[in-house]
Order: C-alpha cells, then sequence, then structure tokens
C-alpha cells in the first residue's frame, strides 16, 4: 500500500515544519483536517506547541475527532502525537486548571518536577530506550532530541513507557500503546535523530 | 543530562550573509541559504538568525546557486527551514505581534527581540503570554566601559541609561525565556568571551544565558562552559570562516568533557 501521510492541522505552530521533514523524506503528505484526508491517510501526525487547554479546544472545534477515533482505535491506523500532541492523549492536563484530553491513554499530563532547574525544559537532551521497537532502528549511537515543554505524561500504565528522559527527575519521552505514539521531543527539530525516528515510524 | 549547546549566528543584510566587527563594519560573506545548509551539516544545536538590515531591500542577487533570489526576509527564512531541521530564532524588525506570528508561521521556533524590549517591557510580557517563555528570546548588547556594563543601542549607537543588572531581572519577571548577551567591545575580535560578565549576571537570574562575541578559538568557546554556567555559547565569525567549524568545535569541547552533544557530520540521504 502506498504510504500517506496526514500531518493533522488543528493550527498549531509547527504544522510547517513537520511536514518540511516529511516531504524531505520523500513521503506523500498532506496538512488538513478534511475527513476525506484522514480515512486516506495511512499515518496520522498530531503536532502540537502551545498549552494542553489551548490545544485542546482547537482539536475539538476543527478536527473530526469521531472520525479520528474511529480510525486509530478501531482500525489501529498508525497514529503520532508530537509533544502538546502527544499530551493531549491522555484522560487530562493540569496545566492552568484541569482539562479533559481525547483519554485514548490512560495518563495524567502533570508540570516536571525539576528541583532547582529552570523551566521550560529547552534543549538537547537524551532518551533512555527501555523497549526495543521499531521506530528506534538505526539510533543506537544518536539519541538526542530537542525538548522544549515544562508539562509531560504521567502514564497509568507503565509498561507503555518505551523511552524515558531526565531534567531534574525521569519522565516519560516516548510512549506506545499498540499503533499510538506520543514523543514528548520535537523530531522536526532534531536533525538526524528526528530524521531517522520519523523516517522508522512511516516505514512501518 | 541536558546538552551546553553551539550555536552560530547569522547576520542577514539586505539579504546577504554578513560579518561584523566592533557594530560597524560589514562584509559579505555569500548565500545565507547554502550557509545553513553546511551548518545544519555539521550538526549545530541551533541557529540564531538576525535581519540587521537598515531597509527592507533584500536581494540576494544570485541565481546560481539553485535557490531563487529572494527579496523579503520571511522567504528567505521559508528556504532556509526546508533545508535545515533544527531551532531556528529569528530576530530584528519586529515590533508587534503579527510580526512574531507571521515569523513562526515560516518556520521560526524562537523569536528575539533587542531594542523592542528595552523600549517596551510590556511587549515582552504580552509576547511570553501569547507564544510561551520558551518562543522569547531578549537579546542585549552589552559594553564595558571603566570597569561598569552599560546596555548599547545598536541602531542608535549610544549608550542606554539603566542598569543593566536591573534591566536583565526584569525581563525575566516579564516573561523571557534565553538571553543572548553579546559583548560589543569583543564582537569579531577573537579575544575571548567576557566570563567576569557571565559569572556576575548569573548570581541574580536562572534562566538561560547565551554567551555571544569573543570567540577566537575553540578554546575560548571551552572557557566560558568551563568558569561559567552559561547554557550556550554563539559565534558569527568564526563558525562561517572555517570548513566543519561546528563539528570541530564540539569534537574539542566533547573530548574536554564538556556536556556537549556528540560532535557528527550528518550526511542525510
Amino acid at each position: 500500500m502506498n504510504k500517506k501521510v496526514c500531518i493533522l492541522d488543528y493550527g498549531s505552530g509547527n504544522v510547517k515544519s513537520v511536514e518540511n521533514l516529511v516531504k524531505f523524506l520523500n513521503f506523500d503528505v498532506k496538512i488538513s483536517n478534511n475527513e476525506t484526508d484522514i480515512l486516506e491517510a495511512s499515518h496520522l501526525i498530531l503536532p502540537g506547541v502551545g498549552s494542553f487547554e489551548y490545544s485542546m479546544n482547537k482539536i475539538k472545534e476543527k478536527i473530526p475527532i469521531k472520525i479520528l477515533e474511529n480510525e486509530v482505535l478501531s482500525k489501529k491506523k498508525f497514529f503520532m502525537g508530537i509533544c502538546v500532541g502527544m499530551q493531549v492523549l491522555a484522560n487530562y492536563g493540569y496545566e492552568n486548571g484541569k482539562f479533559e484530553g481525547l483519554g485514548w491513554v490512560k495518563g495524567e499530563v502533570k508540570k516536571l518536577q525539576v528541583n532547582n532547574l529552570s523551566l521550560p525544559h529547552i534543549g538537547w537532551n537524551n532518551c533512555d530506550i527501555l523497549k526495543n521497537d521499531k521506530i528506534f532502528s538505526d539510533l543506537n549511537d544518536i539519541r538526542d532530541f530537542y525538548f522544549l515543554h515544562s508539562y509531560s505524561v504521567n502514564l497509568e500504565n507503565k509498561n507503555n513507557i518505551i523511552a524515558t528522559t531526565v531534567y531534574g527527575n525521569k519522565f516519560c519521552s516516548v510512549l506506545k500503546q499498540n499503533n499510538i505514539y506520543g514523543i514528548q521531543f520535537h523530531p522536526e527539530k532534531s536533525q538526524k535523530a528526528g530524521m531517522i525516528l520519523i523516517k522508522n515510524f512511516l516505514n512501518q | 543530562m541536558k546538552k551546553r549547546r553551539l550555536i552560530p549566528v547569522l547576520l542577514l543584510r539586505n539579504g546577504w550573509l554578513v560579518q561584523s566587527k566592533n557594530f560597524k563594519e560589514y562584509q559579505n560573506l555569500g548565500n545565507p541559504v547554502t550557509a545553513v545548509k553546511r551548518l545544519s551539516e555539521w550538526a549545530s544545536d541551533e541557529l540564531i538568525y538576525l535581519d540587521i538590515s537598515q531597509d527592507n531591500i533584500y536581494d540576494i542577487n544570485r541565481s546560481d546557486q539553485g535557490y531563487p533570489n529572494r527579496k523579503f526576509f520571511l522567504d528567505i527564512i521559508s528556504d532556509v527551514s526546508k533545508v535545515t531541521f533544527m531551532p531556528i530564532t529569528v530576530g530584528g524588525k519586529i515590533s508587534n505581534i503579527k510580526d512574531i506570528e507571521n515569523r513562526l508561521k515560516v518556520g521560526a521556533d524562537k523569536i528575539s527581540l533587542n531594542t523592542k524590549a528595552i523600549y517596551d517591557l510590556n511587549f515582552v510580557k504580552k509576547a511570553s503570554k501569547e507564544f510561551g517563555s520558551q518562543c522569547i528570546v531578549i537579546s542585549i548588547d552589552f559594553i564595558k566601559e571603566d570597569n561598569e556594563y552599560f546596555i548599547y543601542d545598536n541602531k542608535k549607537r549610544s549608550i542606554i541609561k539603566l542598569d543593566i543588572f536591573d534591566y536583565i531581572n526584569k525581563i525575566q519577571d516579564n516573561g523571557a525565556g534565553e538571553i543572548l548577551l553579546n559583548s560589543v567591545n569583543r564582537d569579531g575580535t577573537g579575544k575571548g568571551y567576557d566570563i567576569d560578565f557571565y559569572n556576575k549576571i548569573y548570581e541574580t537570574i536562572n534562566i538561560p544565558i547565551i554567551a555571544c562575541g569573543g570567540a577566537g578559538d575553540w578554546f575560548d568557546m571551552f572557557d566560558v562552559f568551563d568558569k561559567t554556567k552559561v547554557d550556550a555559547v554563539a559565534a558569527a565569525n568564526i563558525f562561517h570562516y572555517r570548513d566543519q567549524s561546528v563539528f570541530l568545535a564540539k569534537k574539542f569541547l566533547y573530548e574536554k568533557n564538556i556536556n556537549v552533544r556528540k560532535p557528527d557530520l550528518l550526511n542525510i540521504k
């Protein structure tokens, strides 16, 4: 089957960067919130920058969630949420109040416990890979990725944490639940490492 | 562990990449897009792109390098983000929220404010609320005279009568995410970074500082990382003149146990 990538468009600032990377890797890609594009896609990506509440409101307003849920949760299409796009997969987020997320994975989004370090967590940090997975292929040597966030997902099912990162304390930097991936860092800004990771995801 | 960063600075003047000395003399270095491609292959950690044009004419005036001539700064940024996949900070000529939006839309991740922040502190607050602190870098040109530090206004070419330490605290309180501190005295001289100043600054604030101005060799970078808490070093000239510059700098630092990303040469595809 031909790969078709749909980057879900709800007004998030970094869609263009994600598209640039997917295009660079020579995949057929669309930025869209259109029903047909979601149905036709083989891989769906939900990017994100900004707060949990803002993103969830925009997602509810712009994206046909029922259709998306049918594709991802029932038909098990490959899905990747990036940064806030990962966080909204959880049940609740606690950024500026308590807000409901999509609830696809059981967990809550809480502020990073960083002791005396500064927030947001900005910069290159490494991932400790806990479980072998296809998206980590060829990433034995390079595991530094670019992070830009103050919150992270606390998963109920720890088995779904496939990589962690330490900033003050350990947090989940990559989650996997069946066909769903959540990536806390920005692969689209992580040069070669990010490129390999996205390529691995799209080659599944 | 979080890594300390090496950040090439690109000065853009009317569509051309230029080198500067003491903020006065400018020398042409060529096409900005090809330069960015190179810097990306040498695995720079981020890029800072500053528009220092005095007017609004952007013409790189060359069509022989495979990239179209771009008349507008935003088009240049848009081209840049198609060939490089790393964080980009864009500065220069930002005077309202729409200016920031337009820069983020074409691929910038952060924006940098200089004199705008000095004369309109409230704008820092507004911008960081709208786009998040992580998006707002405040750039300060500082000058040392008679053992005292001052803020320098590059446009007016004069010292500003504001206490620099007080100002830095204020911008932190107003939501700045990072501070780029550029030494006017050392700009383009290769005399090394102003270590005393960066240590003094860290006595009062805790947001990340990017040290800039004065790098003459890789040892200068080691020195400032070793003796201060700066999160990143930025440099312009030294990164543009040497082949594989960023790679070699990183290798030097990595071998001296500075916590930087592993040096790499990216040959993608």
